[in-house]
Order: structure tokens, then C-alpha cells, then sequence
């Protein structure tokens, strides 16, 4: 028989306990005490009105009733939104892709002096800090309304995008094969199509199609603000409690959505 | 004629990586440079062609004073000079054809570049470059399809693309096995004396830098302790670079060590060994 | 002809596209220029617009400047507010979204019906914008932070439950297995063998939508769903412009914070 007790029941027994991710027990329970009082505290700051919110949810069973069924009668309006809002998509990804090189290319440290470098990053984070929102209300206040505002915000938004990706992977490039073109005595546009280039295209493509299909999503949002696109159907829809006209805008954008993404994917597939 | 006094690299961080190296390289000789690691080789060999800038001392090739150059004058400069690596670096996603043209770009202009409309005679030394490494009908290849020694041979003729006053060796075998590292050696001594051109090759299996040199210059602590032909390299010599070991088995000797002439393409050229003899 | 054979014969030449590659890619070029050109051709773009656009551009810098200093006292509230948002916002999309990717992904899901709600549900979520949300929600609850923390869940379900479905696909089956062949019930295979697998890809994506989320949060007010974004919308509207600048430097100053404190959460956990 195992004297299995008396190993056990000594003071220096053999403890263990699993490994967590924060190992120390104060600052574990201090942070899980903090998310407490956090959630108590701005609960009661936030100005929401509780009869309201209690009545939120026969409103939304209302809402939904009168959601449906979808109102399609309208659908040469909303045809017109979606091509205006896949046209916005298309010319914004196209002059994002190109304005994106020269934008990349002075973003990577490893191959433009350090001012440039530091001019094109504080570029970049200037333009994605702001919500596209922001953006496009600024260019509906200079250009006007209409899609026009919209494809320069989107192109603002794909530009800032895809340059930051681009300029990240041109960093993370093996620094040998730029170090061997240049030790023949090439130059710097020649280092860009002859080692920059052909290593970075399969990914600036892949991020490029995946921003087609970002600004298809986005191309929904500025219209609320009257930059055009299908958004700006389903803002009018809205405001007119027109919801059942507003859920066969919502499951377009949907399918919409969801086609691009199945398109996005299969060519980036493709371009593996 | 490669010429350099006095070189000297301190970083940043106050570790002297060369102290106040001197020598000349002047016949079509094939130069190989050992030590200890962290002794300098690899800075040496990149302040040549300046991807190092070194901090004091004068390096002229020829009547050019290297250091004095400004960035256009250095890239024409670096035309001169083939360099070979140990990672090979060849571009991945180009075939072994543009990489071997890349040893052109510091010959042809920008439009050229980019539709890939180099010379005429380019590309006929190309494939005669291919065929002389034994890589005929590679030429559109991926390079990362290719094997490391295949790699490395591609990497050997984008530098000879370059028809190069000097060569720049680092490491060339470093990351390939036993067999092939000889065969690269092989190929690289034979194309340097066959072109008559002078080679500076790192290397730190000291067997294969005697199997292959004909000079051995001896770097430790970033200064030259060695600098003469590869048969008076003894166990003394290799002490005071590496310090205390059992030399005798490094050391070749050549009994019983013939090297036969490599099997494939490189055949019907015969094979410039040094056999250093005790 | 081989490329070998074309090489023995030309030597002179080398291409890297044979013909047929090479008309390929140029029928690739042309077409995409031609749907460029298409989605140009379409919009209603009054030209004449862009020459004064600068004139325009630089009037309202000017107006713009220098920020009105007093006004912050009124920013700090709704900004505050703003980070309440998103953080309830994104705590609740933590509580849901978890269960969702569960059924999402293939592995885990009990059956192709639930694996094709759960994928529904998340890309339903992910193609309506936050704001289009809030929209949604303020019809329902009113204006009020209330509409914006529901608007903030609807949104993020979709992006943390994408990449944590993806997460839970790429776990090791072998553990799942070891710890299923001992016997475990089905939630203790939960508990043991895939959650500690997927936990450091949960928080890390949860900080990073959270950072997303204070940036779609101080633009929520633009449809009345709360925070910093309807005074924001009323100074541009009321066309004070030096408050529109301060706002705006409070944006940008909470948006950077928050993208370091994800930053600094992201590079402690991997």
C-alpha cells in the first residue's frame, strides 16, 4: 500500500497551480476589481435614459414588423445606389493603389533618408486617424454634395491604407537582397523594379483587393453624410421612416458586402 | 590593383571592427581571408565597396580613392566589383536569367531596366555564364526554386555579369554542406584565374581557404596577424589567429588528398588546385 | 520551341513572358483601365469644381485657426462619454462574439445549418458600418450613448468573431483530441483544449477593435448615438471652425492614446 498521505499532508508539500497570463495575484484581481468599478461607475455617468432603453425593445419588435417584409418596388433607386456606390469603390481602390507607391516607398526606413521617412509616417497617421466621416464632410463642404466627395475621402482612406501595409513590408524585406543590387552599382529607381517590386507585388496586390472590397463597406457610411453612394439612399430612407424601403437597402448592402469579399478572396487566392 | 592603408571601423557603440588594416592586392590572385568570428572579415570586405562606411584609412583602387566618392561616382565605382554572398541574395521572385542581368544594371538605363531590354551581349554572356556553371536551361527559373549551391553558382555569375576589376567573396559557402562548398570553390577560383581576375574571399573553414588560395591574409581582433602565400600557413600561424587548438587535422596535407576533377559541365577545364605540401 | 531551344537559337534574346503571357497581362491592364474609366465616367463629377478647390481648401484652414482655447472645457464631457462607448461597447462584443465563433468555425460548429447562421450573422455584422448602425439603433432607443454602445456591438460581433472562428479553425487538433481521449465532456474539451489555445488571439483582436472602436465612436454622434461626434456635427453645421479644431485635436489626441495603450497591450501579449 502507497503511503500516498504522508507526502501530501506535509507543510512543504508539492504545490502547483496553472499558469495564467497575468502571474501576479495583485495586479490579476486589482485589474478584474478595476473593470468593476469601471462598469459601475460609467454605467451611472453616461447619460442614458433607462425608460427609454426598457422601452428599446418593443420599439425594435415594432421596427422590424414594420421592417417587413423588404420594400424592393423602389429598385431602380436602389440599382443607381449600388453601381454608384461599386463605381466609388472601383475609382477610389484604382488612385489609392497608385498614389499608395510613392507613399509606401518614403515610409520605409530601409530605403529613404530619415526625414522623408519620418514627413510620409506622420503623413500616414494624420489621414487614419480621422474617421472617413470626418473626411468626407470636409470634402462635401469644399467639393459639394455627391459622389465626388465621396470617391476623394475613399481615396484619402485607400491611399493612407495601403501605403502603411506597403511601406511595413518593404521593411520587413530581407535587407540582403537590396544590399546585393546595390553592390552593383544600381540605382535607386533601378533597386525599386528590380528587388522592391517584384517582392512586394503579390502582397500590395492582395492588400489592394482587400481594400476594393473595404471601400465597398465604406462607400455605404459617406453617403450619410450626402457623399453619395447607396448610404445616402438609406440616410433619405431613415429619415423618412421609410423602413421597409430601409431593410431591402440594408439586405442589399449586405449581399453586396458579401459578393465582394467572395470576389476579394478568390483573387487573392488566385494571386498566391 | 586594390589598395588599402590604414583602414579603420569603430561603431557607434565604441567596438573597433578594424584596426588600421593594410595590404595590397595586385596579381590575378585569388586572396582568402580567415579568422576568428567577430574578427573583422565581414567588415573588411564590405568597406571596400562601402555598404560599411569605414571610419579612417584610404582604400584606391587603381588610381580611384574610394572613400572620396560622392554616390553617383561610388555606384559607378561598384560597377567594378562583383560581390558574392553568403545568403546568396539573389531577388526570390525573379528568374535566374534577371538576376544574372542585374549584375548589368549599373550599365543600362532605366527604361532598359524596366522592360527588361538589356543588350544583346548581355544576355548572350548570360547563357554562356549559365552554361560555364553547369545551370543551362535555368535561365527561367524562379530563383527560389533553386537548391542553395544552384543559388550560389547564380549568385557567382551575376558578379562575373558585372565583368568585375575585384571580387568580393563573403562567406561563400557558409550555408552549404561539404560537397558543395567544394564544388563552389571550385567554380569560383576557376572563373577568377580564367578571367585574371583578383578575388577577396571570407571564409572560415580554414581547410577549404588552403585547399583553394593562393594567398592567405590572417585577421584577428580587426587586425592583420597574417598576410602570405596559402602553403606557409602552419599550426603556429593558424594558433596565433584562432589560438590554441589541435591544428594538425585542419591543415592540409596531401597525401591521399587529390582532388578529382568535378563530374557535369565544369568537366574539360582542369582544375587549378593548390596542394599545399608539408 | 523550348525555352532551351529558342535560347540556343537567339541567344541574344531572353523574355520572361512568352507572348501569350505577355498579351494576357496587357488584356489585364486594358480592362482594368477600361472599368476605371467606366466608374469615372459615371459620376457626377462637376469638374469645374477642382479648380477652385484649393481657393476653397485654403479658406478653411484659414478659418480653422488658431483653435479656440476656451471650448475644451466643454470637449472633455462628451469625450469621456465617447470612451465609455466604445469600451462598454466593446466589452459586450467580447460576451458575444465568442459564442458565434464558436459556431462559425467548422470544428466546432454542431452542424452545416449552424456553421451557416453563425457565418451569417458575422458577416451581416461586418457589412453594415457602425454608423449605419447607430442609425438603426437611435430609431430604436433614441439619441443617446445607449443607441452608440449597441451600435459599437452590432459592428465588432462581426470582426472579433471572424478572426477568432479563424482562430479556433487553426488549433492544433492533436490537443483537442488528447484532452477528448481522457474522456472529457464536451464543455471541458471546450475549456481545456481549444479556449487556452484561442485566448492570446482573443485579447489581442478585442484591444485592437477596441482602439478601432474610439475612433468609430467620436463620429457615432453624427447620427445621434452619443459622444463627441454630435458636437463635432453641430460646430461644423453652425460653421464655428476654430471649435471644429479643437475637437478635432481631442480626437486625434485620445485616438493616439488609445492606439498606443493597443499597442503596448498587443506586443505584452504575443
Amino acid at each position: 500500500m502507497m503511503p500516498t498521505s504522508s507526502l501530501t499532508d506535509r507543510a512543504d508539500a508539492p504545490q502547483w497551480h496553472r499558469t495564467r497570463t497575468i502571474e501576479n495575484p495583485w495586479a490579476r484581481h486589482g485589474l478584474t476589481a478595476l473593470a468593476v468599478v469601471y462598469l459601475v461607475w460609467s454605467l451611472a455617468t453616461l447619460e442614458i435614459n433607462w425608460s427609454r432603453a426598457a422601452d428599446g425593445l418593443p420599439r425594435a419588435v415594432n421596427m422590424i414588423l414594420r421592417m417587413l417584409p423588404p420594400d424592393f418596388s423602389r429598385w431602380s433607386l436602389l440599382i443607381r445606389g449600388t453601381l454608384e456606390s461599386v463605381q466609388m469603390a472601383v475609382a477610389a481602390s484604382f488612385f489609392g493603389m497608385i498614389l499608395a507607391v510613392p507613399l509606401g516607398i518614403c515610409g520605409a526606413s530601409n530605403l529613404v533618408p530619415k526625414p522623408v521617412y519620418l514627413a510620409a509616417r506622420a503623413f500616414i497617421i494624420l489621414s487614419r486617424t480621422f474617421h472617413e466621416i470626418i473626411v468626407a464632410i470636409f470634402f462635401v463642404k469644399i467639393f459639394g454634395f455627391g459622389p465626388l466627395a465621396g470617391v476623394l475621402t475613399l481615396i484619402v482612406a485607400s491611399t493612407s491604407f495601403i501605403s502603411k501595409m506597403l511601406a511595413e513590408d518593404i521593411e520587413n524585406m530581407p535587407p540582403g537582397q537590396l544590399e546585393a543590387i546595390r553592390a552593383t552599382g544600381a540605382t535607386f529607381p533601378q533597386l525599386l523594379i528590380f528587388c522592391v517590386s517584384p517582392q512586394g507585388l503579390p502582397r500590395y496586390l492582395g492588400v489592394s483587393i482587400y481594400r476594393l472590397d473595404a471601400n465597398l463597406r465604406h462607400s455605404t457610411v459617406v453617403g450619410i453624410v450626402g457623399a453619395g453612394g447607396i448610404g445616402q439612399v438609406l440616410a433619405a430612407s431613415f429619415s423618412r421612416y421609410d423602413y421597409d424601403f430601409s431593410l431591402a437597402i440594408l439586405l442589399t448592402i449586405v449581399s453586396l458586402v458579401f459578393v465582394g469579399e467572395f470576389f476579394s478572396n478568390w483573387v487573392r487566392n488566385q494571386l498566391r | 590593383m586594390l589598395k588599402i592603408s590604414g583602414l579603420s571601423k569603430v561603431y557607434p557603440t565604441g567596438t573597433a571592427a578594424l584596426k588600421n588594416v593594410s595590404f595590397i592586392v595586385e596579381d590575378p590572385k585569388v586572396v582568402t581571408i580567415i579568422g576568428p568570428s567577430g574578427a573583422g572579415k565581414s567588415t573588411l570586405i564590405r568597406c571596400i565597396n562601402r555598404l560599411v562606411e569605414p571610419t579612417s584609412g584610404t582604400i584606391m583602387l587603381d588610381d580611384v580613392d574610394i572613400l572620396a566618392l560622392n554616390r553617383r561616382d561610388l555606384r559607378k565605382v561598384r560597377r567594378r566589383m562583383g560581390m558574392i554572398f553568403q545568403e546568396y541574395n539573389l531577388v526570390e521572385r525573379l528568374t535566374v536569367m534577371e538576376n544574372l542581368l542585374s549584375g548589368r544594371l549599373g550599365y543600362v538605363g532605366f527604361w532598359r531596366t524596366y522592360r527588361r531590354a538589356f543588350p544583346p551581349k548581355d544576355v548572350v554572356a548570360a547563357f554562356a555564364l549559365l552554361e560555364r556553371v553547369g545551370l543551362s536551361g535555368y535561365q527561367s527559373t524562379r530563383a527560389d526554386a533553386l537548391s542553395g549551391g544552384e543559388r550560389q553558382r547564380v549568385g557567382i555569375s551575376r558578379a562575373l555579369m558585372q565583368q568585375p576589376d575585384l571580387l568580393l567573396v563573403d562567406e561563400p559557402t557558409a550555408s552549404l554542406d561539404p560537397k558543395t562548398s567544394r564544388q563552389i570553390m571550385r567554380i569560383l577560383v576557376e572563373l577568377a584565374h580564367e578571367r585574371g581576375t583578383p578575388a577577396l574571399v571570407n571564409m572560415h573553414d580554414v581547410g577549404l581557404a588552403q585547399s583553394f588560395a593562393d594567398r592567405v591574409i590572417g585577421l584577428r581582433g580587426g587586425e592583420i596577424v597574417f598576410d602570405g602565400p596559402a602553403d606557409r600557413v602552419t599550426a603556429n600561424v593558424l594558433t596565433e589567429i584562432y589560438g590554441e587548438e589541435d591544428w594538425s587535422t585542419t591543415i592540409r596535407k596531401v597525401e591521399g588528398e587529390t582532388e578529382k576533377p568535378a563530374r557535369g559541365p565544369s568537366d574539360g577545364k582542369d582544375s587549378l588546385v593548390r596542394e599545399s605540401l608539408a | 520551341m523550348t525555352p532551351s531551344q529558342h535560347a540556343v537559337k537567339h541567344p541574344e534574346v531572353w523574355r520572361r513572358f512568352s507572348p501569350r503571357q505577355t498579351l494576357l497581362r496587357y488584356t489585364w491592364y486594358l480592362g482594368i483601365v477600361a472599368i476605371v474609366a467606366w466608374s469615372l465616367s459615371n459620376l457626377d463629377i462637376a469638374w469645374f469644381f477642382f479648380l477652385d478647390a484649393h481657393v476653397q481648401a485654403l479658406d478653411l484652414v484659414t478659418r480653422m485657426w488658431p483653435p479656440e482655447a476656451g471650448y475644451i472645457r466643454k470637449v472633455i464631457g462628451p469625450l469621456i462619454e465617447t470612451v465609455h462607448i466604445a469600451t462598454l461597447g466593446t466589452a459586450a462584443t467580447v460576451l458575444v462574439a465568442f459564442p458565434v465563433a464558436f459556431l462559425a468555425a467548422r470544428n466546432t460548429t454542431f452542424n452545416s445549418f449552424t456553421w451557416f447562421i453563425g457565418r451569417f450573422i458575422l458577416v451581416a455584422s461586418r457589412s453594415v458600418n457602425t454608423v449605419v448602425w447607430g442609425l438603426l439603433f437611435v430609431a430604436i432607443f433614441g439619441p443617446g450613448p445607449m443607441a452608440g454602445i449597441w451600435a459599437i456591438t452590432f459592428r465588432s460581433v462581426g470582426f472579433l468573431g471572424k478572426l477568432v472562428a479563424e482562430a479556433i479553425e487553426e488549433i492544433d487538433a492533436g490537443v483537442v483530441e488528447a484532452v477528448e481521449a481522457t474522456g472529457a465532456s464536451r464543455m471541458q474539451v471546450l475549456w481545456i483544449g481549444i479556449l487556452p489555445q484561442v485566448l492570446p488571439v482573443i485579447y489581442g483582436t478585442t484591444v485592437y477593435r477596441w482602439d478601432i472602436n474610439i475612433r468609430e465612436s467620436s463620429v457615432l454622434g453624427f447620427v445621434g448615438a452619443g459622444g463627441i461626434g454630435i458636437l463635432l456635427y453641430a460646430a461644423i453645421n453652425q460653421f464655428m471652425w476654430q471649435e471644429v479644431t479643437v475637437i478635432l485635436i481631442a480626437v486625434f489626441g485620445v485616438v493616439i492614446l488609445s492606439e498606443f495603450i493597443s499597442a503596448a497591450v498587443r506586443r505584452r501579449i504575443t
